[in-house]
């Protein structure tokens, strides 16, 4: 079970509440399971989203591990230039 | 990912060493081959017919006295580039942006194009085509836009980021939200309160070479694309895309570039060119001039920000808050939403909140710019910390050591920082020689914080070793800050041989696999990660040929700087073999030695940076002079220190020229009044003083060597630092960039009147 926070605009979409306690082992099941429960996610997550795992930001290595306790944050995919 | 990315502290012998680039001889010497200087036999010349009007209807269209003037090949509209984007709306945007379907939104929206024998032919054909528009009402402002009185751009859009859709559209596109604790009870505890708001104007990222290419679409289907790119893999994905080509079939090979800041990351002339070389059935080049660049590429947003500070007598911040209104061009962007989540990174905060509005004007489609949307919010929330450390009697700098972000605190965006290096910048600069340095009548000194994310991303590279011992390294992220060089240097080091036996080049979109966009500061940083795996796996079949060519098992053979060694007493009268020996007979060990790598690097370490700037102010005509400048700046590890200090330089250059004259400057017609380098000033040489650099490494956990990058982190601290700088020169809270002689008359004048 890992905690994991969404930003402001995602909780909107996620029945208004920014934390939320998963079940999941990687990020490809977190995201999995949150589009399951919130469908309004999905168009999100084909958009990008960034997953920062104790601080450190993860864009496309959906296989990272979420270690037991990990403090999760979901951030929007930015631009850089 | 079959890698280990983590920090190692190992010792270096080529990295960080200051090599001369590979480059340079070429560049100096006019052989470099820029988009322009590309030229495939039967060309035709492309040109692109643009809107004069910044919001309307194309009723109609007709092409066809420019069709049959001689010598006319080709005459496309968005007609010839059909919506192929099956409900993607970014790519449609792009789409859209990159030839105008129903609606020209903005002064110099590409509306037709033609190809022909010569560029006399093409401009005349241009003027031959028709078009009936019905003007609409515009809107650029990014204020205005977000009222509700405003010309509505786009009557499908509905502010997303709110819990309940709303009733009406909007030219707000979305609402972000970034923070945590509570700002209200932390304003109540403040015994001071900084409350102010800000504005930035529309600047451009002001590359020398302006976007040029060369297309060829063969009958076959497939084609060729020879362009000036920070992405070539990401522009052959949405050009194949918009065309309907096969991404296989389309190969690109990115030129030498002549800058790009996040403005060549994005496909505005590649698919016109295409397009009209598969109506002409011949090759066609397409370069922008500056009047183009200026109208119809992707320039930074426009901004208005509002920013409130609370902090207690003993300085210590109880709450901020910003809101931050961002332009977006005519199309929906994330650019607020950047702003809000940098604003307060670099401050320890209990209590922060910022709230992000995109909002649609009808101006180009706002693109990437070099750490894009924080240099706007920092010199607001940068302002607002200077005024407050003032009313609080502190020290400006002592103020920011106080608050700063270190190791464990919760960013301002969201997530716990890991080692960062705020706070060290910040000890450098208080006690750099240039903070003690006098100042003399009309000079002001100022000093500010800047933060950027850093990315990494998707990454392939290729080490070949020649039979005669040198390398030549195929990465596929664009060289824009001389990452050729740092990761020959990279190699070097892994390999334990010379530089000068590596050769890096940038390989083209047949010959490598995909590699994302040389963005978000990730060139060396994602590139040296993939060098040093490839690298590794070359050592792996490094080893096993000199174990053959001494018949002992491969585990009994290490590699240490540059040569196989046989370990144990029992090898002792086998000497070491070098890469050179064991290329050499690499013919009859097994064939070419080769090292390949494909990984993501994620785990790029967030950057930071502190500048100083002393300014000095003519108090009769407005006029500034920078007289001194340092940057301070993490680079978790400088692979080429020289390089580096380019970065810095060349971050604090533009913020310069962002601070104190450039901005794009609207009619009421809606039409640009200075697409040109003589109305649209950046700084040259002269406007320059040397800017001081101090390299600060704090390894980024993430990297083998520590690397972070170092590219877009410049440019953020220098519109607030500037801006301290010419406040206390004047006496007066400098709120509107770009600070022009005009602007600085106008409120040394107001604050006369009180």
């Amino acid at each position: 079970m890992v905690a994991v926070t969404l930003w402001g605009s995602l909780s909107a979409v996620a029945g208004g509440k920014a934390k939320h306690e998963i079940e999941a082992k990687d990020i490809r099941e977190l995201f999995r399971k949150l589009a399951e429960q919130y469908p309004g996610i999905e168009p999100w997550i084909d958009r990008g989203i960034a997953v920062a795992i104790d601080g450190t930001i993860y864009r496309d290595t959906w296989s990272k591990e979420l270690p037991e306790g990990a403090e999760i944050f979901l951030l929007p995919r930015l631009a850089g230039g | 990912m079959n890698f280990d990315p983590r920090y190692s502290g190992r010792n270096f012998s080529s990295v960080g060493t200051r090599p001369i680039r590979p480059d340079g001889v070429d560049k100096v010497t006019g052989r470099a081959r820029y988009g322009a200087d590309f030229n495939m036999a039967g060309q035709l010349v492309g040109r692109v017919l643009r809107s004069p009007h910044a919001h309307a209807v194309i009723k109609s269209i007709d092409t066809s006295k420019a069709e049959k003037l001689a010598g006319v090949k080709a005459v496309i509209t968005a007609k010839d580039l059909p919506d192929l984007t099956d409900g993607d709306a970014a790519m449609y945007d792009i789409l859209d942006n990159s030839m105008a379907r129903k609606k020209a939104l903005y002064d110099g929206h590409a509306v037709a194009a033609v190809a022909a024998i010569d560029a006399r032919t093409a401009r005349q054909a241009l003027k031959l085509i028709e078009i009936d528009y019905e003007v609409l009402p515009h809107v650029t402002d990014v204020d205005e836009a977000a009222h509700h009185h405003a010309p509505l751009i786009n009557d499908q859009v509905f502010t997303e980021g709110l819990e309940e859709k709303p009733a009406k559209p909007s030219n707000v596109t979305k609402r972000t939200q970034f923070g945590h604790g509570d700002v209200h009870k932390g304003f109540a505890e403040a015994d001071f309160i900084v409350e102010r708001s800000f504005k930035t104007e529309q600047t451009h990222q002001g590359y020398i070479e302006p976007h040029a290419c060369v297309a060829s679409v063969n009958p076959d289907g497939t084609a060729e694309l020879w362009v000036c790119t920070q992405g070539h893999f990401v522009y052959r994905q949405h050009c194949a895309q918009l065309l309907g080509l096969e991404a296989s079939k389309l190969r690109v090979t990115s030129s030498e570039i002549g800058g790009g800041f996040g403005g060549k990351t994005h496909v505005w002339a590649e698919p016109v060119a295409l397009a009209l070389s598969r109506k002409a059935g011949r090759p066609v080049k397409l370069v922008m001039t500056r009047d183009e660049v200026f109208r119809a590429s992707g320039p930074t947003s426009a901004t208005s920000i509002d920013v409130k500070i609370g902090a207690r007598k003993d300085g210590t911040i109880t709450a901020a808050e910003a809101t931050l209104r961002y332009s977006c061009g005519p199309y929906a962007g994330s650019w607020a939403e950047i702003g809000a989540m940098t604003a307060f990174a670099c401050y320890k905060l209990e209590n922060v909140k910022t709230v992000g509005y995109e909002v649609l004007v009808n101006r180009p489609k706002t693109a990437a710019y070099r750490a894009p949307s924080a240099p706007m919010a920092a010199f607001a929330v940068e302002s607002a910390v200077d005024e407050l450390a003032k009313e609080l009697g502190m020290d400006a700098v002592d103020f920011r050591i106080k608050n700063a972000a270190q190791e464990g605190t919760r960013s301002s965006y969201g997530p716990v920082y890991g080692p960062i290096g705020i706070g060290p910048t910040l000890e450098a600069v208080k006690s750099h020689p240039h903070m003690k340095a006098p100042l003399k009548a009309n000079q002001g000194r100022g000093m500010a914080c800047g933060f950027w994310f850093n990315f990494g991303g998707q990454t392939c590279t290729d080490l070949n070793i020649g039979m005669d011992g040198t390398v030549s390294l195929a990465v596929g992220t664009v060289d824009v800050g001389g990452s050729r060089a740092s990761l020959s240097l990279v190699a070097a080091e892994e390999l334990g041989i010379d530089y000068s036996n590596v050769k890096a080049i940038v390989a083209d979109t047949s010959s490598l696999g995909y590699n994302d966009m040389t963005d978000g500061s990730r060139g060396t940083f994602s590139s040296s990660m993939a060098t040093i795996s490839a690298a590794r796996n070359a050592i792996k079949i490094l080893k096993d040929r000199a174990a053959q060519m001494w018949d002992i098992p491969v585990e009994d053979v290490t590699w240490e700087k540059g040569h196989a060694i046989a370990k144990g007493e029992k090898y002792g009268n086998l000497s070491p073999l070098s890469l050179k020996d064991i290329a050499a007979k690499s013919g009859t060990t097994g064939g070419p030695i080769a090292g390949h790598s494909e990984l993501v690097a994620d785990g790029a370490g967030v950057s930071f940076a502190t500048h100083i700037c002393d300014i000095e102010v003519d108090p009769e005509t407005g006029a500034t002079r920078v007289i001194r400048y340092t940057v301070v700046q993490d680079a978790g590890k400088a692979v080429h220190p020289t390089y580096v200090e380019g970065q810095y330089q060349g971050g604090a250059a533009q913020g310069i020229g962002w601070a104190l004259n450039e901005e794009y400057i609207y009619g009421k017609d809606g039409r640009l009044q200075n697409a040109g380098f003589l109305d649209y000033r950046i700084p040259v040489c002269s406007d320059l003083p040397m800017i001081d650099t101090q390299i600060l490494e704090i390894p980024n956990p993430n990297h083998p060597y520590g690397v972070r990058g170092v590219g877009e982190t410049s440019i953020v601290p220098p519109l607030a630092a500037i801006a301290n700088a010419v406040s206390n020169a004047v006496g007066v809270r400098m709120t509107h960039i770009p600070m022009s002689p005009p602007r600085i008359l106008a409120a040394l004048e107001a604050e006369r009147e009180g």
